[in-house]
C-alpha cells in the first residue's frame, strides 16, 4: 500500500539559514531519517518543494488553458515537501512519518493513502 | 423477530464480524456479510428449528457470503489471484500478538488512534456489540442518518487507509491501551446505565466488556490500569441482580438487597484490585475500583467507609478534575461529615456551566436539602432534575421522592 506524506513547516516555523550549524544539523537529521527509510525498503520517492511563490496553477476556461501565478489556494500551512512510501499498513506509514524531523520541529506531516492502481506505475 | 433469535444475534454478532473480518480483511464487507447471514437465518429459523450449532452456522454462512462478494469483485478487477489467495485457508498474515482473539483484534481496530475519538465507541458498539445504528444514535443523542454517516466514514477510512486488523505488539501497547480501556469502560457503562433499552441487551454489553477487560489483562499483565478496569467492572457488576426491580425500577445502593450481590465476582474483583495496587502505579481505574470495593464489600449500607471513599474521590479528582468526580466526592463528604458539608461541595459546582444541565447533580442536591429539612428548596431541586429529562427509571425514582415532600 502506498502512502503520500505531505510536509508542512507549520505556520510560524523558523527555518535555519544555510551555512549555520542549525542548518547542517537539520540536513543531517533528514539524511539519517531518509536513509533509515531507504534501508527498510519503504521509501519510493521524496522531494522538497520550492516555495509557493514559484508555483503556477493550470486551469481551463472553456477550450482555453488559463495559467495563474501562485498555488491553488493560499494555505496557512504551505506544503513544502513529500515522501512517497510503500508500507504494509497505516501503522507502518505513521511510524515512518513520525521519524521525519519536521515533526519534532513544529511542522506536521499529513499521511494519505493512494488508491490502488491509480494510474500507471 | 422473536426475542430468542434476537438474543442469539446479539450474542453472535461481534464474534461473527470479527471472524469474517479476519478472513476478508475488510470490516465493512464483513458487516454486510454477517447482516446477510442473519437475514438468511431469520428466514430459515422462523420456518423450522434452528441448527444445533447456530453460531457455527452463522459464521460459516457469513464467511461464504463475504468470500462470494470478494470473488465477484476480484473477477471485476481481474484480480483472480487475490480471490484465490483469500479462498485458500491461509488468509491474510495472522497477527503475532500473545492473545489471539478475533474480537480483541477488532476492538483495537475500532479504537485506532487515527480514528476520531468520538466515533471509536460508536464503532465498537456497532461492530463488536451488535447494537443497531438507531440504538447508538439514541445513546449519543444524534439523528440516525448522522450516526450512520459517521460510522460509514470511519469504516471507509479503516479500509482505504489500511488501518491494520491486529493486536498491537508489546512495545506499542503503552500507547494503544488507554483508548481501548476507555472504550471497554464505555461499553460497560452503556450496559450498566439505567433504564435504556432492554435488560438482556444491557446484560450482554456488561458481559462483553468484562470479557474484553479480562483479555486485556492477559495481553498486558503488567498494566495496573488494565487490572484496575477489570476490578472496577467486576465489583460494579457484582451488584447487577440487586440494581433493578423486576419491572425495571432502579434500586438505590443503600436499599439494595445485599444477599443478591454476587459474592464470587466481588472476591475476584478484590483479588484483581490487589494485584493492580501491588504494582504501585495508581490510576483512575484503580481508584474507581477501590471506591467500588468500599461499597461492594460493606456488609450493610451503614458499614460503608465513607471517609475512605471521600479520600479516594479526592485523589481521583487529581487525576481527572471533572465536575462529575467532585459531585461524587460531595456525596461521600455528606455521608461522612453530614449533609451540610456535602452541600457546600455541591454548591461550588452548580456555578460550573458544564454541569448545570446534569440531572444527577440536582438530584444529589435535592437529596441533601431534603435531609437538612429544607423541603421547599429540595422540591425545587427535584423539579430541576426532572426538567432535565433523566432516563425513565430515574425519573420514576425522583418523582416518588418529590411526591413524598408534597
Amino acid at each position: 500500500m502506498r502512502y503520500l506524506c505531505l510536509l508542512t513547516k507549520g505556520a510560524d516555523a523558523v527555518v535555519p539559514e544555510p551555512g549555520t550549524p542549525e542548518f547542517t544539523a537539520t540536513l543531517d537529521a533528514f539524511e539519517t531519517a531518509n536513509r533509515a527509510m531507504a534501508d527498510a525498503g519503504v521509501l519510493i520517492e521524496l522531494g522538497r518543494l520550492q516555495s509557493e511563490s514559484s508555483a503556477t496553477t493550470v486551469r481551463a476556461s472553456g477550450e482555453e488553458t488559463v495559467l495563474t501565478d501562485g498555488p491553488f489556494a493560499e494555505l496557512k500551512e504551505e506544503v513544502c515537501g513529500f515522501y512517497l512510501l510503500e508500507c504494509a499498513d497505516l501503522d507502518e506509514a505513521l511510524r515512518w512519518a513520525a521519524t521525519i524531523p519536521l515533526v519534532r520541529a513544529g511542522g506536521a506531516v499529513e499521511v494519505r493513502p493512494l488508491m490502488a492502481q491509480a494510474g500507471p506505475r | 423477530m422473536t426475542s430468542e433469535l434476537e438474543l442469539v444475534f446479539r450474542r453472535e454478532w461481534g464474534r461473527a464480524v470479527a471472524v469474517v473480518t479476519r478472513v476478508t480483511g475488510d470490516l465493512g464487507a464483513a458487516e454486510d456479510a454477517v447482516q446477510e447471514a442473519f437475514t438468511e437465518a431469520l428466514e430459515r429459523w422462523s420456518a423450522g428449528p434452528p441448527p444445533d450449532e447456530p453460531r457455527a452456522w452463522l459464521i460459516t454462512v457469513a464467511r461464504n457470503r463475504a468470500l462470494d462478494q470478494l470473488r465477484r469483485e476480484a473477477r471485476r478487477n481481474e484480480k483472480e489471484g487475490e480471490a484465490v489467495r483469500l479462498l485458500g485457508e491461509s488468509g491474510p498474515p495472522q497477527p503475532t500478538g500473545m492473545v489471539a482473539d478475533d474480537r480483541l483484534r477488532l476492538v483495537f481496530t475500532c479504537c485506532h488512534p487515527a480514528l476520531e475519538p468520538g466515533v471509536r465507541i460508536a464503532l465498537t458498539l456497532r461492530t463488536l456489540c451488535g447494537l443497531t445504528t438507531a440504538e447508538i444514535a439514541a445513546m449519543f443523542l444524534v439523528s440516525e442518518p448522522a450516526m450512520a454517516q459517521r460510522l460509514v466514514r470511519a469504516k471507509r477510512k479503516i479500509r482505504d487507509a489500511a488501518i491494520p486488523y491486529r493486536v498491537p505488539e508489546d512495545h506499542e501497547l503503552p500507547d494503544r491501551m488507554p483508548a481501548v480501556l476507555r472504550v471497554v469502560y464505555l461499553v460497560f457503562t452503556e450496559g450498566h446505565r439505567a433504564g435504556v433499552g432492554e435488560r438482556v441487551v444491557r446484560d450482554e454489553l456488561c458481559d462483553e466488556a468484562i470479557r474484553l477487560a479480562r483479555l486485556l489483562t492477559r495481553l498486558s499483565p503488567d498494566d495496573p490500569e488494565a487490572l484496575g478496569l477489570l476490578a472496577l467492572l467486576l465489583l460494579t457488576d457484582a451488584r447487577r441482580a440487586a440494581r433493578t426491580t423486576a419491572d425495571g425500577r432502579v434500586v438505590p445502593l443503600a436499599e439494595q438487597d445485599r444477599a443478591l450481590w454476587d459474592r464470587q465476582r466481588t472476591d475476584e474483583g478484590v483479588r484483581v484490585l490487589g494485584a493492580a495496587v501491588a504494582r504501585r502505579r495508581p490510576g483512575p481505574y484503580q481508584l474507581q475500583a477501590a471506591i467500588a470495593a468500599c461499597h461492594t464489600t460493606a456488609p450493610t449500607a451503614a458499614d460503608t467507609d465513607w471517609t475512605r471513599i471521600a479520600e479516594l474521590y479526592e485523589t481521583l479528582a487529581q487525576h481527572d478534575p471533572s465536575p462529575v468526580i467532585h459531585a461524587n466526592r460531595a456525596v461521600a463528604v455528606a455521608k461522612s461529615q453530614g449533609p451540610a458539608a456535602g452541600l457546600a461541595v455541591l454548591d461550588r459546582l452548580t456555578a460550573d456551566r458544564r454541569v448545570r444541565g446534569w440531572h444527577l447533580l440536582h438530584a444529589a442536591r435535592a437529596d441533601l436539602l431534603r435531609r437538612l429539612g429544607r423541603r421547599d428548596e429540595a422540591a425545587d431541586a427535584y423539579r430541576t432534575a426532572l426538567a432535565l429529562d433523566p432516563p425513565p427509571a430515574e425519573r420514576e425514582f425522583l418523582t416518588a421522592r418529590l411526591d413524598e415532600l408534597a
